[in-house]
């Protein structure tokens, strides 16, 4: 151990660093947790060169006419030109809203419609649960694969229905273009779903028995107690959710590519895939660039704000 | 402190149900929730159901028949193919050659991602510093990034590194992509810790990696567990990084699943298929199947409180 | 041990000395089905006999998974020792980047320029005068597969080109069958329509498009012609909702399906499900209609080694790629064509006879992977996906067909 075992009335007073920080003196400032700071160091490493510097690095690249090397030679807006002007990428932009939205939405709903289920004392919880959460265990790869199969017209749900007499029934998700992304739903709602309700039910088990006893007390009913009572007290891991499911949404890429590779056409092309195809396939870097800076510039508007006032705006204790 | 810490874990263990208290037995209110829960399992399980029994059946069935259906006559030979004999090129030794490159990829991987996360949280937490917090922040936003796009530039930082091509620089690719949902697991885990704890090792003068090693390491068993089944998942289920910062020698399972599921031409073995995804997806399986009270239990105390 | 290893000195090459240590080279490739890994094994076989290892590398999920792996680790300075590109301009800035092995002596010692056949194909691995690919098999994608038994039970002959295919696809879906077979993924739709770009507009303004690069035909009444046709061929597909390119062969092949326009890589399929070629299906090269096939394929590059001696092991597997017996062997086990005439393929069937012909005959032109840059070929995919699998206009495609092609210029 390092450090010498002394009692500052500072460090007493606030036990995190911050405060004590103010009046320490210049050096101090240096060396104080200077363990602490060897031991983030490998944090530190990771946001600035990593995050920061190859976000910075593909924004620089992206005004450039890299094709399948980086060079600098600069385009202006070019890049940026030619990538609104694409088809795809607008596409893609709609598709990623589109499913976005309904996956939020559906992985919100129904992580919590069945946190609340499972929450009812009942019978078999372990089962259920480990049910519900074992998908999670499996990656996109598979996901996607298994679900192409059951969804597969001559394989799968359709033509298993038709043989069973209801020669009419009609459900093919996967080759249309209006319903392509509901399918793709379908397969990544049944992997993620199990881990937000797993989520959800320990935020629910980490209410207060006593709210509950006063919900009873005041005779509100069971819904609206979930909707006007539980809800907002479970808002950080509502966060945590939205965090997740975000920033899977954001990276959607696997599943897409094995379970539709974008198609039928281009009807569930997604971002991801754009940048990759472009960085790659059409060995155009700057094109792929411009197109991951787009993806990170929408991050950080939604990013900013809220961690803005999640860790900037009040201090946590 | 014992007390203390006894208290801590009891009360993550007591993760019991405590929804509005059940009123009588009303039935058909037990029809609704149990009817929901198993239609629910229903959609859950269809897809496991419909890997197993596919893997079971002979090609001529799967032909025929009705992707739904028990195999007839039930055959072990699509496993025994996926796991020893299915080819990659000219290897034609099945899974079995990704496997232990995969376990040894994954078992530094998740020591060293778990290590680097908890103690980030830790110093989060307990030793902020100045800048700690953006820090903190440019983090998370780090999670969001697609990975794609963050290839080529890990590209040149390995080939800086000179670790391009190597174990170490695979290890420290997932240790770096792990690095932000772990760090964020572990700092509020570290923050629903009582603070009197930390103050009270302080006063006894211990230090940074004094109050680590034996306060907050033990008291975070549930978290670590979370971390172990996320890393261990995420790593073995990793596809694009074993690819590409790795060469043939050490190519993980998932890269030899996708040369098995992903051949172009013939006829599309789908037993095999399937038997070799349920064979990849053994490990994971496995470690939540093993482990699903203590992981419920591990996220009950770090993952939601914000 | 030691006579393999003599006998490897001998066999390949005389005038590269030093291949009296076996050295291990690493190969990536994307050829990871049956007939595909047979076809490789033919090579790893040629050169493990040499003396030298082969190391297998495969990665499935075809070039577009495979590509990104291999330009990263060359790029990060883990390089393979020999690597599978398309013919053309997919590792063109590797090579201007110094990345790639010169192989001009190896050229030179075994005498390429009078032996590869088309000339084009050696052209497409020369950069600035010095050769850095070795090319190993032709692929044409100009052919219409038919099932004869669809015919057969309609009662009427099989189309012997698009035109009479296009006619009988009434009665075709009136029996119930699918008339053309066409897998979900863009770049089966891209290939479709350059197969009806020479079919429909005739040879001469496909060149003049793709070699001269006139902008004003591309724009023309001609190309117009060639997007009202596809929109057309498009309804015919309109029941195919497969996703692979093998399971749309495998439509024709089970007789689902009438037709479908695919490269010559499909015989394999027809092959590995037993049937004849003439008996069970007809192929038509260049669609019936002109008797041309566009020479794209697939050429080994060789990135840079600090190692002397895995670079003369190198130039040892390159001159081994191109020898006549590896191309046979190669060849007859792939369904593609050797990139030499002056070795024997008696062993091959119908269809590869008459792609023999055709390429004996010299009516041969350039890939679009040799003309155009991967970006335009990714463009042209993505429009064409979107094309055929969805109600764009005709006159909107074609729009934005002349304005990539521009983009390329």
């Amino acid at each position: 151990m390092r450090e010498r075992p002394f009692f500052h009335p500072e460090w007493g007073a606030g036990w995190y660093g911050g405060k004590a920080m103010a009046t320490a003196t210049r050096r101090g400032r240096i060396f104080r947790n200077l363990n602490a700071k060897i031991a983030a160091l490998p944090m530190i490493f990771t946001t600035l060169v990593v995050f920061v510097g190859g976000t910075l690095w593909t924004v620089f690249y992206s005004f450039t006419d890299s094709k399948l090397l980086p060079r600098e030679r600069f385009v202006g807006f070019d890049q940026y030109e030619r990538l609104w002007g694409s088809s795809l990428w607008v596409t893609s932009i709609q598709n990623i809203m589109f499913f976005g939205a309904m996956s939020l939405v559906f992985t919100i709903v129904m992580g919590f419609v069945l946190a609340a289920l499972m929450d009812q004392k009942i019978r078999f919880e372990d089962t259920f649960r480990t049910i519900m959460l074992y998908p999670f265990a499996l990656s996109f790869v598979v996901t996607g694969l298994v679900w192409q199969w059951i969804l597969n017209p001559d394989l799968g749900i359709q033509h298993v229905v038709r043989e069973m007499g209801w020669t009419t029934f009609n459900f093919d998700p996967m080759n249309n273009p209006d319903t392509v992304l509901y399918g793709l739903l379908i397969a990544g709602l049944w992997q993620g779903t199990g881990f937000t309700m797993v989520l959800m039910l320990s935020g629910l088990r980490g209410i207060d028995e006593d709210i509950w006893k006063a919900v009873k007390v005041d005779g509100i009913p069971t819904w609206k107690a979930y909707l006007f009572v539980i809800i907002p007290m479970m808002r950080p891991v509502f966060i945590t959710v939205l965090v997740l499911a975000a920033a899977g949404i954001i990276r959607l890429y696997d599943l897409v590519v094995a379970q539709t590779s974008g198609g039928p056409g281009i009807s569930s092309q997604v971002p991801a895939m754009y940048v990759y195809r472009y960085m790659f396939s059409a060995q155009n870097l700057g094109q792929g660039f411009a197109a991951s800076t787009m993806m990170l510039l929408s991050v950080l508007i939604v990013l900013i704000p809220w961690a803005y006032l999640e860790f900037g705006g009040k201090k946590r204790g | 402190m014992a007390s203390v810490s006894t208290n801590i874990a009891a009360n993550a263990a007591s993760a019991a149900a405590r929804g509005p208290k059940p009123r009588r037995t009303f039935s058909s209110r037990n029809i609704m929730l149990y009817g929901t829960l198993m239609i629910m399992s229903l959609y859950y399980l269809l897809p496991l159901w419909v890997m197993m029994m596919t893997s079971l059946k002979g090609m001529p069935e799967i032909r025929l028949g009705n992707i739904f259906a028990p195999p007839v006559e039930i055959t072990f030979e699509p496993w025994v193919k996926a796991w020893s004999t299915a080819c990659t090129g000219l290897n034609c030794d099945g899974l079995s050659r990704g496997f232990w490159n995969s376990v040894q990829i994954t078992v530094p991987s998740v020591i060293i991602s778990i290590i680097v996360a908890s103690v980030n949280g830790y110093a989060l937490v307990n030793w902020k510093f100045k800048g700690s917090e953006v820090f903190f922040t440019i983090l998370i936003f780090g999670s969001f990034i697609p990975y794609q796009i963050m290839l080529y530039p890990m590209v040149i930082l390995l080939r800086e590194l000179g670790l391009y091509g190597s174990l170490g620089g695979l290890v420290l690719v997932h240790t770096i992509f792990g690095m932000p949902i772990l760090t964020l697991l572990f700092r509020n885990y570290f923050s629903s810790l009582p603070e009197e704890l930390f103050k009270a090792a302080r006063v006894d003068g211990a230090g940074f990696w004094g109050i680590y090693l034996r306060i907050m390491l033990p008291m975070s068993l549930p978290m670590f567990v979370v971390a172990l089944i996320l890393q261990v998942t995420g790593i073995w289920n990793d596809f694009l990084f074993g690819v590409v910062f790795t060469k043939p020698e050490i190519y993980p399972m998932t890269v030899q699943l996708n040369n098995i599921v992903n051949s172009v031409q013939g006829v599309k073995e789908y037993n095999v298929n399937m038997a070799a995804t349920m064979l990849t997806g053994l490990v994971p399986l496995f470690i939540y199947f093993a482990s699903g009270k203590l992981f419920v239990r591990g996220i009950a105390a770090g993952a939601v409180k914000g | 041990m030691k006579n393999w290893k003599l006998m490897s000195a001998l066999l390949v090459s005389a005038a590269l000395p030093s291949s009296a240590f076996a050295v291990d080279l690493e190969v990536t490739h994307w050829w990871t089905s049956g007939g595909e890994a047979a076809a490789v094994a033919e090579l790893a076989k040629a050169f493990d006999a040499t003396g030298d290892k082969w190391v297998d590398g495969a990665i499935a999920g075809g070039g577009d998974t495979a590509r990104p792996v291999m330009i990263s680790r060359i790029t990060g300075g883990d390089p393979m020792a020999m690597t599978q590109f398309n013919h053309g301009q997919q590792a063109l800035e590797l090579v201007e980047a110094g990345l790639m092995l010169d192989l001009t002596d190896v050229a030179e010692a075994e005498g390429w320029k009078d032996k590869i056949f088309p000339p084009g194909l050696l052209e497409s691995c020369t950069v600035d005068g010095k050769i850095y690919c070795a090319p190993v098999n032709i692929h044409s994608p100009e052919w219409l597969w038919l099932s004869n038994k669809v015919y057969e039970d309609i009662g009427i002959p099989v189309p012997q080109n698009w035109n009479e295919f296009v006619a009988s696809a009434p009665q075709v879906e009136a029996a119930g069958k699918i008339p053309l077979a066409l897998g979900n993924q863009p770049w089966q739709s891209n290939l479709a329509f350059g197969a009806l770009t020479v079919a429909v507009a005739g040879l001469d303004v496909w060149k003049k498009v793709n070699i001269d690069k006139d902008m004003a035909v591309a724009a023309g009444p001609e190309m117009a012609a060639v997007f009202t046709a596809a929109a057309d061929a498009r309804k015919l597909a309109a029941k195919s909702t497969v996703q692979d390119w093998n399971q749309a062969t495998n439509l024709v092949i089970t007789d689902e399906a009438a037709g479908q326009i695919m490269g010559d890589w499909a015989q394999g399929e027809f092959q590995v499900a037993g049937e004849v070629a003439g008996k069970d299906y007809t192929c038509l090269p260049g669609m019936g209609l002109n008797a041309y096939l566009s020479t794209g394929g697939d050429a080994f590059y060789f990135p840079k080694l600090d190692d002397p001696e895995k670079e003369a092991a190198q130039k040892r597997l390159a001159a081994l790629m191109v020898s006549p017996e590896v191309q046979v062997a190669f060849n007859l086990k792939k369904g593609s064509l050797p990139i030499r005439g002056d070795v024997d393929l008696s062993a091959a069937n119908d269809c590869m006879k008459k792609g023999l012909e055709i390429l004996a005959s010299g009516n041969v032109m350039p890939a679009g992977d040799q003309l155009w840059s991967p970006d335009v070929q990714t463009q042209l995919g993505d429009m064409q996906g979107e094309f055929w699998k969805t109600d764009m206009s005709a006159e909107d495609a074609h729009k934005k067909y002349v304005e990539i092609l521009t983009s390329g210029l």
